[in-house]
């Protein structure tokens, strides 16, 4: 007799449809973006700047239209700060296939490095996690490697390693892997003991409380790594690619400056930044919709 | 003549000391009581009195410094199949559905699960009067319907005895007495061996056929009241007289224990 009852009542009337509820109390500014604009009575400027991507866009139109008027009021030399008109037109110059010749070698040895941290530093952080005496002995020598400016051993990994894209990698992963070990140790061990201790007494083997409690539990720590590493890549990918390289985008930087070609130059430059937002987007993008529940609330 | 049966879980002088930086702490001291089969006994005490130790003990995750845990007879060394843990937060898996938190031990131990195994979330789920949520995620659910996840993935293996360490504390007022009604709805249709630690007086009361007043440090068995309340009970036993002089009764002695 008591069913009927006590169901209506512990069911909450908020949460019985949580879906169709829930955004709108939660994200008041994107309900506020997504209603029908007929029921907006605001003048059309400030409901055109709750558009998504007003603000951003706005920002950089008005940035490049002040630098092109700044730099021909003030009729600064190119080689101190070209004109964007100027970028523009070496980067047309360039033609598409040398663009992608230079881009192709910067973006393969950027993944490449990216994806050996990822393969490296994973499985460390679970052997770390493991482990308080592997944990004790490895945790300086991390630190010891991240202490080294990476500009400074990639001469000598260029030496040791030799020709071709391996040593290019290898620095690459360098700069990426220690944000990724850290990152993952932690959500490794953020896992509520509650759940360890249910492991434990189902006597469940150790690899399954790794990978079907503690590696998802840490999937939020590691994509917060991600999102740095895979940023520091393209750095890592660049650095060596100063130091030993005939291809790649930091290479045609750099030869660009040697022959005084500073429009050129900074069109690479451009490339270079939008290649890096372009890869973190991809991360963000991953976690989304492969890991949505990861997300904080506020971003779902 | 009937043969004796051995009870369900036996404390035999049980000590549990604990080494910390600071030195010894001694946590429970010859502490000795039998549960019965099927019976619901609720542990009441001051927070730090070590009765989230007690639960530990019986499911196996902590051995005794001194004397020993026995379920239906046998002396505890290690986690067994025939125990369900109820935590004080629901913990669920973030990541997986209602449906998929209810069948985790099953895969979590045996690492498959089969078409029964959801069959019996379903009941379970229907049980726990959360029908029709399996494809949800705990996030999108109250406190209140998360523990009750809580409480049929403890029930998905069916043990024979439950254990839940302070299960409905962080619930609100409301919503902890009426789980409390559910839980009794459920034990009545599906006997089980529950250790019921609280510290809410009328809760104990109301839920269990005897409760064990614990003293705090070091943890001992204080005193010893058997419910005077027939089942089934529901909102009306709550002004039952016998259960109203007991809940005054056992919050004197918690009071006084705190005091002294």
């Amino acid at each position: 007799m008591k069913d009927a009852m006590t169901q209506s009542q512990t069911v909450p009337a908020k949460a019985s449809r949580p879906a169709p509820v829930r955004p709108a109390p939660a994200r008041p500014v994107a309900a506020a973006s997504t209603a029908p604009m007929s029921q907006d009575s605001r003048p059309l400027l400030p409901r055109l700047v709750d558009l998504p991507g007003v603000t951003t866009g706005a920002t950089l139109i008005g940035t490049v239209l002040l630098w092109e008027i700044a730099v021909r009021i003030f009729a600064i030399p190119s080689y101190l700060l070209p004109a964007p008109s100027a970028i523009l037109n070496s980067f047309a110059a360039i033609g598409f296939s040398r663009w992608m010749l230079h881009v192709w070698s910067t973006l393969r040895v950027a993944l490449l490095g990216f994806g050996l941290a990822i393969v490296v530093s994973v499985p460390l952080a679970m052997v770390m996690m493991r482990s308080a005496l592997l944990s004790r002995t490895l945790y300086p020598l991390l630190v010891i490697v991240q202490s080294t400016p990476v500009v400074a051993i990639a001469p000598i990994i260029i030496v040791a390693l030799g020709a071709g894209d391996l040593p290019r990698v290898v620095i690459t992963t360098l700069i990426t892997f220690f944000p990724l070990v850290v990152s993952t140790a932690t959500g490794l061990s953020a896992t509520p003991p509650e759940l360890i201790e249910l492991s434990r007494s189902l006597r469940a083997p150790a690899w399954r409380e790794m990978t079907q409690i503690r590696l998802p539990y840490a999937v939020p720590y590691i994509f917060s790594a991600l999102k740095i590493s895979i940023t520091l890549a393209v750095i890592g990918a660049v650095v060596a690619e100063f130091v030993a390289s005939e291809a790649g985008v930091g290479y045609f930087i750099q030869f660009s400056t040697s022959m005084f070609k500073l429009p050129q130059a900074w069109a690479g430059l451009i490339v270079l930044a939008a290649m890096s937002l372009l890869l973190f987007q991809v991360v963000v993008q991953v976690q989304k919709r492969v890991f949505p529940w990861s997300l904080p609330k506020s971003e779902h | 003549m009937m043969i004796q049966q051995p009870p369900a879980i036996r404390f035999d002088r049980l000590g549990q000391v604990f080494q910390t930086r600071s030195g010894r702490t001694e946590a429970l001291r010859d502490v000795n009581f039998d549960v019965a089969h099927h019976e619901f006994l609720a542990i009441l005490g001051p927070s730090g009195c070590g009765k989230s130790t007690l639960l530990r003990m019986i499911a196996g995750l902590l051995k005794p410094t001194s004397g020993q845990v026995e379920v239906f007879g046998m002396p505890v060394t290690g986690p067994r199949d025939d125990i369900g843990i109820v935590f004080q937060k629901p913990t669920l898996l973030p990541w997986a559905t209602v449906e998929d938190n209810i069948v985790f031990p099953v895969r979590h131990k045996t690492g498959r699960v089969t078409p029964r195994d959801r069959d019996r979330a379903q009941e379970l789920l229907a049980m726990v009067g959360l029908e029709g949520f399996g494809k949800r995620l705990p996030d999108e659910l109250s406190g209140g319907m998360q523990q009750r996840v809580g409480i049929a993935r403890a029930l998905h293996m069916d043990p024979d005895i439950l254990l839940m360490d302070e299960p409905f504390s962080a619930l609100d007022a409301l919503t902890r007495e009426v789980m409390g009604f559910d839980l009794l709805g459920i034990f009545a249709r599906k006997p089980k061996t529950v250790v019921f630690i609280t510290h809410s007086v009328s809760e104990a009361a109301l839920l269990a056929d005897r409760v064990l007043v614990m003293s705090g440090r070091p943890g001992m068995v204080a005193s010893e009241h058997l419910v005077p309340v027939d089942r089934p009970r529901g909102p009306e036993s709550m002004k039952d007289a016998a259960l109203l002089d007991l809940t005054a009764d056992l919050r004197d002695r918690l009071m006084m224990r705190e005091v002294a």
